[in-house]
């Protein structure tokens, strides 16, 4: 087996690979640009926090209609939309910033959750129940995620200009139309779609690391927020490919390797990044200390 | 099937045992005497599997407590003050050992209990788990037979691996279980202690003709095709009682998360051999071994039970339903994998 033949062979012999890929490809391209505009609206742990915010959902779900995922995702899916729609609300009519009304909601969903589920009598982990691997995609899971996926990205292109500017200076949205509100709302639908959807396919590691590590490494590439989704997606789908390959041949868990592999993108970028990097940040530094240092002092 | 009418006779037994004692042969042949008006021994037993068989064996003189009810998962409990207030109040405490309930000793010492504890699995012949698990079809080597370890069972030296907890399965343990409560309680309650004894006999009784029953069961296919994959690691016994290979897909715990390494191998592994059905535990995404049943067209088994009980009305809600479950689910792909 020669080196070419390395990178591709595992996808070749076995269908679980190429589901992987194509699913974790799939979710990197719809939740990097996502994850670009969490960061703008300083909301980077909003996918972990969501996580345990579904719970409630979760757990009305499989009390209902028993130990049925559909159930189960259509339950966290609602909870997971009324949690954020009610964040933005108090974010919207109060002082208080998005960051904390969400924590407040969150908090509040994942104790309903738990007390629902000890309702029951039963410590049972209904999330890790609902929580899938990336090796482990079946057709509707795999065809789940891509509507997801192509469903958010035309999406965010028809909200695009709006959006940008509901997060950098939502003053002036407000000034010039009323679609503020509108645009915030669709933006939270395709998020909470986007990860109770990944959860339910590839579990929360994988989304909330596939949305944020490469979104994170983006920013130091390039400036404009269309470049660093564009990017994103693209770091995301490459870290895809390169954990799957890394997972096979090193023997490791799959989602791990993967989320790995986005941190070492995201550390290179940090350290390389043209756009305010540590190796960019201290040349400047040097060149500053050398240009005043040659200013002739007076006197 | 031939365990069918075993499934709804243990279903059956299920309701006496709530109305009044479990319609067992033994239960007219129990002692009129020592029948006291006063109040039921409180006991605690730690997950779904001890409480039944704890159920059985105390009778109508034991009321029950369960920390890890049906379909719980021992591996991530949680307690709660409601299980300190358990085990307080309890006399009795019976847990499986084998470092299998890992929550144990810190809630009895938060919840101050004094009474008796049983370790069930005391004196059964403890198998080891691979330090490298599950490799290579999972050899049967890491079991030292010491029947007579009475007591020195936890960590042995010179053994490899750490013990497998998962005793229960196996029938001739559930024997040993079932002498271990008896004696337990008649410790705690040596009144009765005749009534547990003889309700322990005729439990052990029933769990030798589902044992021999079986036995023969898997004695009429050949020991090569008796392959087939589980989900984890907790069918050892079980498998070393009636001569089957366990294949597990992750590692011993739900957490582990296998690599896309791990899953080649697998189905490589059922390529090569003759693997006949894959099976999924009950509490787990079945999403991996559809996987691999999609991967290399075997057959997929449908759901073992492991670690804990189903409910109450379900044929896995007893001890012995969840055993004549298992095999007969076993033996049902087996043989239909053979044709």
């Amino acid at each position: 087996m020669n080196g070419i033949e390395l990178l591709y062979m595992p996808f070749a012999e076995f269908g679980f690979m190429r589901r992987a890929l194509a699913g974790s490809v799939a979710l990197a391209l719809a939740a990097g640009p996502l994850g670009v505009f969490l960061i703008l609206r300083r909301m980077s742990l909003m996918g972990d926090a969501m996580a345990h915010a579904i719970l409630p959902g979760v757990a009305v779900g499989f009390l209902t209609a028993g130990l049925s995922l559909t159930a189960m995702t259509i339950g966290g899916m609602l909870t997971g939309l009324l949690v954020a729609m009610l964040a933005a609300g108090v974010a919207r009519l109060t002082p208080q910033r998005e960051d904390a009304s969400f924590a407040a909601f969150y908090l509040v969903s994942l104790g309903v959750g738990v007390l629902l589920i000890s309702l029951r009598g039963s410590n049972m982990d209904l999330i890790h129940v609902l929580f899938g691997s990336v090796l482990g995609l079946d057709d509707g899971a795999l065809i789940l995620v891509s509507v997801t996926a192509s469903v958010s990205l035309l999406v965010l292109a028809v909200i695009f200009r709006p959006l940008v500017m509901e997060c950098l200076d939502p003053l002036f949205l407000r000034s010039e139309s009323r679609m503020g509100p509108v645009v915030h709302a669709l933006f939270l639908l395709l998020l909470v779609m986007t990860l109770v959807a990944g959860f339910q396919v590839l579990g929360t590691l994988m989304v909330v690391g596939i949305m944020m590590l490469p979104a994170a490494a983006a920013r130091f590439w390039v400036v404009s927020v269309a470049g660093q989704m564009a990017l994103a997606a693209w770091l995301g789908a490459i870290a895809s490919y390169a954990g799957l390959l890394f997972s096979y041949y090193a023997n490791v868990p799959a989602s791990p390797a993967i989320i790995l592999c986005a941190g070492i993108v995201y550390f290179v970028s940090v350290t390389t990044g043209p756009q305010g990097g540590l190796w960019q940040v201290a040349r400047q530094a040097r060149a500053r200390r050398l240009r005043l240092s040659r200013i002739p002092e007076r006197d | 099937m031939p365990f069918d009418d075993l499934m709804l006779r243990h279903r059956a037994r299920r309701r006496q045992v709530l109305l009044a004692l479990a319609g067992g042969s033994a239960l007219t042949a129990a002692p009129v005497w020592g029948r006291t008006p006063e109040a039921p021994l409180p006991v605690v037993a730690t997950f779904s599997i001890l409480g039944d068989m704890l159920r059985e064996v105390g009778g109508e003189r034991v009321a029950v407590t369960t920390i890890v009810g049906v379909n719980g998962d021992v591996h991530r409990f949680e307690p709660s003050p409601r299980d300190a207030k358990a085990l307080l109040e309890a006399r009795v405490l019976v847990l499986n050992g084998l470092d299998f309930e890992t929550w144990l000793p810190r809630l009895v010492q938060a919840s101050g209990f004094a009474g008796q504890q049983v370790l069930a699995s005391d004196g059964v012949p403890v198998r080891r788990l691979n330090a490298e698990e599950g490799h290579d079809g999972h050899e049967h080597d890491a079991a030292p037979n010491d029947d007579d370890a009475h007591g020195d069972h936890a960590h042995d030296g010179h053994a490899h691996g750490e013990a497998d907890p998962h005793a229960w399965q196996s029938l001739e343990n559930g024997m040993i279980y079932a002498r271990n409560i008896a004696r337990g309680l008649a410790q705690a309650d040596p009144r009765n202690a005749a009534y547990y004894a003889s309700r322990a006999e005729s439990y052990i009784s029933r769990m030798r003709a589902l044992d021999n029953e079986i036995r023969t069961g898997f004695a009429a296919i050949p020991k090569e095709r008796r392959r087939v994959i589980t989900a984890h690691d907790s069918f050892g016994y079980f498998g070393d009682a009636y001569g089957i290979e366990f294949i597990p897909v992750a590692g011993l715990s739900n957490q582990a998360e296998p690599s896309a390494a791990d899953l080649a191998r697998i189905v490589r592994i059922t390529r090569e051999s003759r693997v006949s059905g894959i099976f999924i535990e009950n509490m787990t995404n079945p999403a991996l071994a559809q996987q691999i049943a999609r991967e290399t067209g075997v057959l997929m088994g449908g759901t073992l039970y492991a670690d804990a009980l189903g409910p109450a009305d379900e044929p896995a809600g007893t001890y012995l339903g969840m055993v004549s479950w298992n095999a007969g689910r076993l033996l049902y792909v087996l043989r239909q994998a053979g044709n």
